[in-house]
């Protein structure tokens, strides 16, 4: 057996020394020789026709190289989404062209009409204020309920009702409505899941660089995934040879999703580098970034959960209007979807459910994945009903969530939980962590605490939140056969040095997840060596073999498996060469704790001696090829599904409506852990990004299609001072069918907080004598008071 | 983010400051806190900035007889942390040390938050309350505005073209008083700031910001509650004729039904707090 040494450890993260003391790579700042600088002309108006540009005055002014207008792009193509979902009837999804600059209509604020570039970034700014656009502004729709209906502006004139495709999954509609019927009790809800802006902290950068000499492009992008973006952009936008196209992503300050997608400006740059023959960067502003980044959520949503006497529930039924903006970004076709529908089942055994998704075309800007990525709005459906229905039928919301947990199974001993909804659970004990989060929070003694606090005028409220996530994303042959237009493997290369030290290339891509400490222990551990032989090298198309990069919590499920596969594979050389130079037999080699031993001997060579000895191979077997080098590629053969149980507990101001959350227990059920330091930072970003929906975050657009608070003095992030202390706890049930036993933690904080939250104000208004069941998120001091009235 | 160009011109007295200001479109640059973020979304794009932050006469805090006297570049972190602040003039403490952040405060001015006349900012309410004048210089000299006289109307102040603030003076309060507010979340300006002055001869000053397009002494409310007894009914009672007949703000966080509500809380609560 091999001693872990770093797996399981809060080790410190080894890439935060450049980061702490700002010496990190950003795109941003990166200074190419005769770098030019970019700015947009971009669209004020939400729906308009593009009559004239003109460029002449700015054309003329001074460091302008050059003016690109939707013209000269005419001819090519757009930026492509990665996900088919057919209609109902089967017919294929309306995909729009999404053009790199907009030639005679604009479809959302924000929409690029030129491009500029300059010697310096304010020349192009003042030459953007120069070009002339004459438009002819038209109405527009921004909500997705509306955009359906018959007379509603088209986004797309050639997509009647702006209805990009609709979608049902799970059980026959008839069966579950036959189901509800017989229900006792149904609790229905009708709300909006609001729109979010991701906020990475580093803005989008992009420089695009040209060689005509070797005939070569350079792109560098702050991305999540940078040979999923040359792969996109090679061979749908700009059809270049990818052997010909370098795609860098450096370091990335967050991206929460947001940095996943192809953007037209990533393809515009490196389009027009070729043009000018220089360089150019484009960095958004920060009110770019509020307007551009690819939005989360957005769905306008009726759900009806069907409960018999006892509280064990018969049905489900969801219906959801998902905004998906004017264009179709990347991945924005399968969130609502295959990331939303799929969750429906929760952590419960509920036997018949439909749901309906109908994706719309909108003048907004585009909707994709944002932390959590489709199973929020799922988890945000169950969990809110569930308690709801807790409080309409004078049940515990505890007690009612244990009548109708799946049983635990660990899907070894125990197969797999076969949902209704398409997906098949790996292991999971539900009762488990919600039994845990109830002891934290010392939950029995809450009702009590109430009713003393209601005395001296206080109102308390206590929200729980059991979810359940499906990540480590993704089966390449279930998500093909679901739509997806790329595999989801993922690629890990371990390179053994001469001396012995160790370099891994991997297509997992960290944007703040630490990867570098974190494979560095698996690493360090499985062979044995000290973590600061083995170093991490990623975000780079030339170094690193291939990827598929990170999001929906994949990193170590998916990367650190395709990485332990070439682990495996350098053990198993190593006996050989050990074998030979011992005079045994390979079968008769252990390997741990960084030594290859002959079973039953002292007999034993050290990591350091194979690796010398396979690249000096002096003794060696004659069969064998030198070198200590080996890549995988690793496609898991199921998601993984981490899962566990949030409790806030809020106290409400009465005469002002605000919330304050005096408590936040979350107990998360990730897998097997590498580092908990790590993953307890995941669970704290994420349930404060889950907060931030719950109370202060999301857009506002007004009947002009305008973003009404794109800046951070009016768009409320959450705060260290809005939060209390968290307080978590773990448990652990490996994943089954992934040679780590991890399951993901990116994600699952964002997931189950929102709804716990909520859920904890409408029982804190209850406990009032305001039987309220919804307010509209976030749920700001107004919106309260106003339900207190 | 990137401004339009502009000439920067760093002054070393209140004299050359008024000078460069007869160049037309140009701006006094204090602390910088309000004119730089309008000027990087190109809102505003003055020709000129005049940067008064070298003039050692416009810092500072200082004691003069009856008064406290503020120079106008005296950042708000300066007066937040000063002992004669604290203890003479602790309103203003409390008032510094509400606005923004710490960056925010350690670069923000009180000079430059007064000209500026955000209609939420922290300080009119403060200076209202406390019966400040407001010292200004122009070309033609020098003269004192009551900060009753001083705020007109939305970002809009009795400062005439060419004038430039220089010192706030203000009475040492010996009594309670209070600045409280309700930000709002994101900027965290104030919806609702209410200050509260009690003076020792049982009167009460009452001032309002974020409530109307300007801060304001609310007359009525300190009519109601001037000398009597202040408790959880004559608070009560104050608190229901406040901010009555004055236009009241609307926006995202607050309608104007709320915010109205909200200065009714405020004013019984720091009432409460003086009493």
């Amino acid at each position: 057996m091999t001693a872990t040494k770093y797996i399981g450890k809060s080790i410190k993260r080894v890439e935060d020394k450049r980061f702490i003391t700002g010496k990190a790579n950003y795109t941003d700042d990166i200074v190419l020789p005769g770098m030019t600088y970019g700015a947009f002309v971009r669209s004020p108006y939400a729906n308009a026709k593009v009559k004239k540009v003109d460029i002449s005055k700015a054309k003329a002014m001074p460091g302008v190289v050059a003016i690109y207008t939707g013209a000269d792009v005419a001819a090519v193509n757009g930026v492509p989404c990665g996900w088919q979902v057919n209609f109902k009837n089967g017919a294929t999804m309306k995909e729009p062209k999404h053009p790199l600059l907009v030639a005679d209509r604009t479809r959302h604020v924000g929409d690029p009409v030129a491009f500029v570039i300059a010697e310096s970034r304010a020349e192009a700014k003042d030459a953007v204020e120069a070009v002339a656009v004459d438009y002819e502004k038209l109405s527009c729709v921004t909500d997705p309920a509306e955009a359906v209906k018959p007379g509603a502006p088209l986004v797309h004139d050639d997509v009647p009702n702006n209805i990009c495709f609709d979608w049902e999954l799970g059980n026959p509609k008839s069966e579950v409505d036959a189901a509800m019927s017989k229900a006792s009790h149904i609790t229905t809800l009708e709300f909006t899941n609001q729109r979010l802006v991701p906020n990475a902290m580093e803005p989008r950068s992009y420089i695009g660089s040209y060689d005509p000499i070797n005939d070569k492009y350079t792109l560098y992008t702050s991305t999540q995934n940078p040979h999923l973006i040359r792969l996109l952009m090679c061979a749908f936008v700009l059809g270049l040879p990818e052997h010909k196209v370098r795609v860098v992503g450096p370091d990335v300050g967050g991206g929460f999703g947001s940095k996943i997608y192809h953007y037209t400006e990533e393809a515009l740059v490196t389009w027009c580098s070729n043009k000018i023959g220089r360089p150019i960067k484009w960095t958004a502003e920060r009110t770019e970034s509020f307007l551009l980044d690819a939005h989360g959520r957005d769905h306008r949503t009726k759900a009806e959960m069907g409960f018999d006497k006892d509280g064990k529930i018969v049905a489900l039924r969801v219906k959801t209007h998902a905004n998906l903006g004017a264009y179709l970004s990347t991945f924005a076709s399968c969130v609502p979807t295959y990331l939303h529908g799929t969750l429906l089942q929760g952590l419960y055994t509920t036997p018949k459910i439909n749901v309906d998704v109908t994706g719309v075309f909108t003048h907004t800007n585009a909707v994709d994945a944002y932390r959590g990525a489709g199973r929020p709005e799922a988890t945000y459906i169950l969990e809110r009903l569930l308690d709801l229905g807790a409080l309409e039928m004078g049940k515990d919301p505890a007690e009612l969530r244990q009548l109708n947990f799946i049983p635990p199974f660990d899907g070894v001993k125990q197969p797999g939980y076969q949902t209704q909804v398409a997906l098949q659970y790996d292991s999971g004990n539900y009762e488990g962590v919600l039994k845990k989060g109830l002891e934290a929070f010392n939950y029995k003694d809450f009702r009590k605490r109430q009713k003393e606090a209601a005395k001296s005028g206080k109102i308390l409220g206590v929200g729980i939140s059991t979810y359940i996530e499906a990540c480590g994303i993704a089966p390449s042959a279930v998500v093909g056969s679901l739509g997806a237009r790329a595999g989801l493997y993922e690629v890990g290369q371990v390179r053994v040095q001469p001396t012995g030290k160790v370099s891994v290339y991997t297509g997992s891509h960290s944007h703040g997840q630490g990867h570098e400490t974190t494979f560095s222990q698996l690493v360090a551990d499985r062979l044995g060596i000290a973590m600061e032989d083995v170093e991490i090298i990623h975000g780079d198309s030339e170094s690193v073999a291939f990827g598929m990069g990170t999001y929906g919590s994949r990193s170590l499920a998916v990367g650190g498996s395709a990485i332990v596969k070439s682990i495996d594979k350098i053990i198993e050389k190593g006996k050989k060469i050990a074998a030979h130079k011992l005079e045994a037999s390979a079968d008769d080699i252990d390997f741990a704790d960084g030594r290859f031993t002959i079973k039953g001997t002292s007999k034993s060579l050290g990591f350091g001696d194979i690796a010398l000895t396979a690249y000096v191979p002096h003794v060696y077997p004659k069969d064998l090829e030198p070198g200590l080098d080996f890549s995988s590629f690793y496609d898991p053969a199921n998601f993984t599904y981490p899962f566990g149980c949030h409790i806030a507990e809020v106290e409400i101001d009465k005469e002002t409506g605000k919330v304050t959350l005096t408590r936040f227990v979350a107990v998360d059920d990730v897998g097997t852990v590498i580092n908990p330091m790590i993953v307890e930072g995941q669970i704290h970003g994420g349930v404060a990004q889950g907060v931030g929906q719950a109370l202060f975050e999301g857009t506002i657009y007004d009947d002009e299609g305008n973003l009404t608070n794109p800046s951070f003095m009016d768009y409320c992030m959450p705060r260290a001072d809005d939060l209390p202390m968290f307080e978590t706890g773990s448990q652990v049930t490996p994943c089954p069918h992934n040679p780590i036993g991890a399951k993901g933690a990116g994600e699952a904080g964002c997931i189950g907080s929102t709804p716990a939250v909520v859920n904890a104000v409408i029982d804190a208004l209850w406990s009032a004598g305001k039987k309220v069941k919804d307010i509209h998120m976030p749920l700001t001091p107004e919106r309260v008071w106003s339900a207190l009235q | 983010m990137i401004p339009s160009s502009f000439t920067y011109q760093k002054v070393k007295s209140v004299e050359e400051a008024i000078a460069a200001l007869k160049d037309s479109d140009s701006k006094i640059l204090a602390g910088g806190h309000s004119l730089i973020p309008t000027m990087k979304l190109r809102l505003n794009s003055p020709s000129k900035l005049i940067d008064i932050g070298g003039i050692s006469t416009l810092k500072g805090i200082k004691e003069s007889g009856n008064e406290i006297v503020i120079g106008a570049a005296t950042t708000h972190a300066e007066i937040s942390s000063s002992k004669v602040i604290q203890s003479k003039l602790n309103l203003f403490a409390q008032t510094a040390s509400a606005i923004g952040d710490i960056q925010v405060r350690n670069r923000g001015t009180i000079g430059g938050s007064l000209a500026h006349a955000d209609p939420a900012a922290d300080w009119p309410a403060a200076v209202l309350a406390a019966d400040a004048t407001i010292a200004v210089q122009g070309s033609k000299g020098s003269r004192k505005i009551k900060a009753s006289e001083f705020f007109q109307g939305l970002f809009t102040t009795a400062l005439q073209e060419g004038e430039v603030i220089t010192a706030v003076h203000v009475p040492i309060l010996s009594g309670k008083s209070v600045y409280m507010k309700f930000p709002q979340p994101a900027s965290r300006y104030a919806i609702v700031g209410c200050a509260v002055v009690k003076h020792a001869d049982g009167k009460i000053s009452i001032a309002f910001t974020g409530v109307s397009s300007n801060a304001f002494r609310d007359g009525a409310a300190e009519k109601a509650i001037s000398g009597k007894k202040i408790d959880a009914g004559s608070a009560e009672a104050a608190s229901k004729v406040a901010a009555e007949g004055v236009h009241i703000m609307s926006d995202h966080y607050a309608s104007e039904k709320y915010r109205k509500h909200l200065a009714k809380v405020y004013l019984k609560r720091a009432l409460l707090a003086v009493a």
